[in-house]
């Protein structure tokens, strides 16, 4: 192969990924576009949720648990040496306000969640119902994205509050109940050194953000999958590496612009 | 253009890339009669549907519908077409998460604003006219793929559309759903007045229930006329279909270099 070849070979391979860009960004427009007829069938959208929402609680509240546990004994390990243990109650919340809950719930849902809702789709569109609905004159966009799209977005920041609150509840069972902290310090601490919008606000911004991105690469995925057997595998492995290292690069950004300047 | 005709396909060719699926091909589809288009695998019969429905555009050519063209681009117009176009697709295409009562009333819950009492007593008359009204309540798991089709048919025809379209209705069913498929087909035509357009490779049973029969085969209309006419014409490759010949203009082999020379017996 010359060097002509190799350059046209690159050539092609970004006009490709700028097109799949570009396609992917003209989709979430339509879906946003057709996000307000998820609100005109309410019915579709409190289903969705219950679907991706209340069926996530148990895997979020287990790891959100153990996350906590975690997170107080190697807190203590580290606090104990500058004899700051007190501060345990406010390291754990902390970071999982700040960190752990949006981005392992933004980890789990794409795991539990958005593959469900790859897989659905991408077998929908293999059994034709898509293309039946779309001749039914019925937009699939309206009638089956949105309404899955707004459940996903709604249920991502309860769920990272749940899973925050699951591991506070963590934390001061490894570090009250079992080192032996002292409780008012642990939830004093806490209650002075958290704020309501520079953590928590700034957390559901991030959970909000990654509920968009991961519930839209889900749909996306399950949407233009190949319609076979293969196809909505591999869709399915795409949305979970997708969403991922969505979630992960995004956090950084996120946390970048929203904790850069210091109070 | 013929006033009596609901569809009419004006001189359409389409294809992917270099390969063409139809060329240059004219059809009239006459209002209230069952028209069947017939032709082997892959010889561009579905595609036909979608073209009419419009998900798929012509590279050449118009199509129009009651009058009306046919534009993909005009998303608005191609929804208000086809409200009017009931479609059956090959598997039937029910949506799995919902019972069958809700497959039918699907449509009329999306397009009308019709009281529930309305809804359920339209549904049950539709599934009646299938025969499956004590199947409302099952999931289409629980169907065989006949009753899944007739199903799809009960659904196809919630709106009273104008058109019918069959894809492959008689496709994988046993002697006894075939005879209810066909039966159906003209019956409901009849009925409802509707026009009906079946696609399908199933000699006998398009015959039987047609009124006008179009045969094609490598893109083209190699056959016309009432399944009588189609059935007397001495064209070589109407001739190959309809008798079910496996070698004859259209070949047992796919293209492929010479026999003995793949085998390297020189």
């Amino acid at each position: 192969m010359n060097a002509a070849d190799r350059l046209a070979t690159l050539g092609v391979r970004a006009l490709d990924v700028m097109r799949g860009l570009g396609h992917s960004a003209f989709f979430f427009f339509e879906l946003l576009k057709s996000a307000p007829s998820a609100l005109r069938r309410l019915y579709l959208t409190v289903a969705q949720i219950h679907s991706i929402g209340n069926r996530s609680v148990v895997i979020i509240a287990a790891s959100g648990l153990a996350v906590g546990f975690v997170l107080a004994l190697q807190g203590y390990y580290t606090l104990s040496r500058y004899g700051a243990a007190e501060s345990l109650g406010l390291l754990v919340a902390l970071s999982l306000v700040r960190e752990l809950g949006p981005v392992v719930t933004a980890l789990l849902f794409a795991g539990r969640a958005g593959t469900s809702l790859t897989a659905e789709i991408g077998l929908m569109k293999a059994g034709e119902q898509l293309a039946a609905m779309e001749m039914m004159a019925v937009d699939p966009k309206a009638r089956v994205l949105a309404p899955r799209f707004l459940a996903g977005v709604l249920a991502m920041p309860l769920l990272a509050a749940m899973f925050s609150a699951v591991g506070i509840l963590g934390g001061y069972v490894v570090g009250v109940l079992m080192i032996g902290i002292d409780p008012g310090a642990f939830w004093s601490q806490m209650q002075a050194g958290v704020d309501v919008w520079d953590d928590v606000g700034n957390g559901i911004v991030k959970s909000v953000v990654f509920g968009i991105a991961c519930t839209f690469i889900a749909l996306y995925q399950g949407y233009e999958a190949q319609a076979t057997p293969e196809g909505v595998a591999q869709a399915t492995t795409r949305t979970v590496v997708v969403s991922s290292l969505a979630v992960l690069g995004l956090d950084f950004v996120l946390t970048a612009l929203m904790f850069s300047t210091p109070h | 253009m013929n006033n009596d005709a609901l569809v009419q396909i004006d001189h359409v060719t389409f294809g992917y890339d270099q390969r063409v699926i139809l060329s240059d091909v004219t059809l009239t589809f006459p209002r209230g009669k069952v028209i069947a288009i017939m032709g082997g695998s892959g010889c561009g019969k579905t595609t036909l549907l979608r073209l009419i429905g419009g998900t798929l555009t012509p590279q050449k050519g118009a199509i129009s519908f009651d009058g009306q063209p046919v534009n993909p681009r005009d998303r608005d117009g191609l929804y208000r077409l086809r409200r009017r176009v009931g479609m059956l697709f090959q598997f039937g295409a029910l949506f799995t998460d919902l019972t069958v009562f809700d497959n039918v009333a699907f449509p009329l819950r999306e397009h009308t604003r019709l009281p529930p009492a309305m809804i359920r007593a339209l549904v049950l008359m539709k599934l009646n006219a299938v025969g499956l009204r004590g199947a409302a309540y099952l999931k289409p798991a629980d169907l065989s793929g006949g009753m899944a089709r007739r199903v799809a048919l009960a659904r196809a025809i919630a709106l009273d559309p104008d058109l019918i379209m069959y894809d492959e209705p008689f496709a994988g069913l046993d002697p006894i759903s075939l005879g209810v498929a066909a039966n159906l087909i003209r019956r409901l035509n009849d009925a409802t007045g509707a026009t009906s357009l079946v696609v399908s490779h199933d000699v006998r049973e398009c015959f039987k229930i047609s009124d006008y029969v179009y045969v094609i085969s490598g893109g083209r209309i190699v056959g016309r006329g009432t399944p009588d006419e189609v059935q007397a014409s001495d064209d070589p490759e109407v001739r190959q279909f309809i008798l079910g010949e496996p070698d004859g203009p259209v070949k047992f082999h796919y293209p492929a270099r010479d026999y003995a020379a793949d085998l390297e017996l020189h």
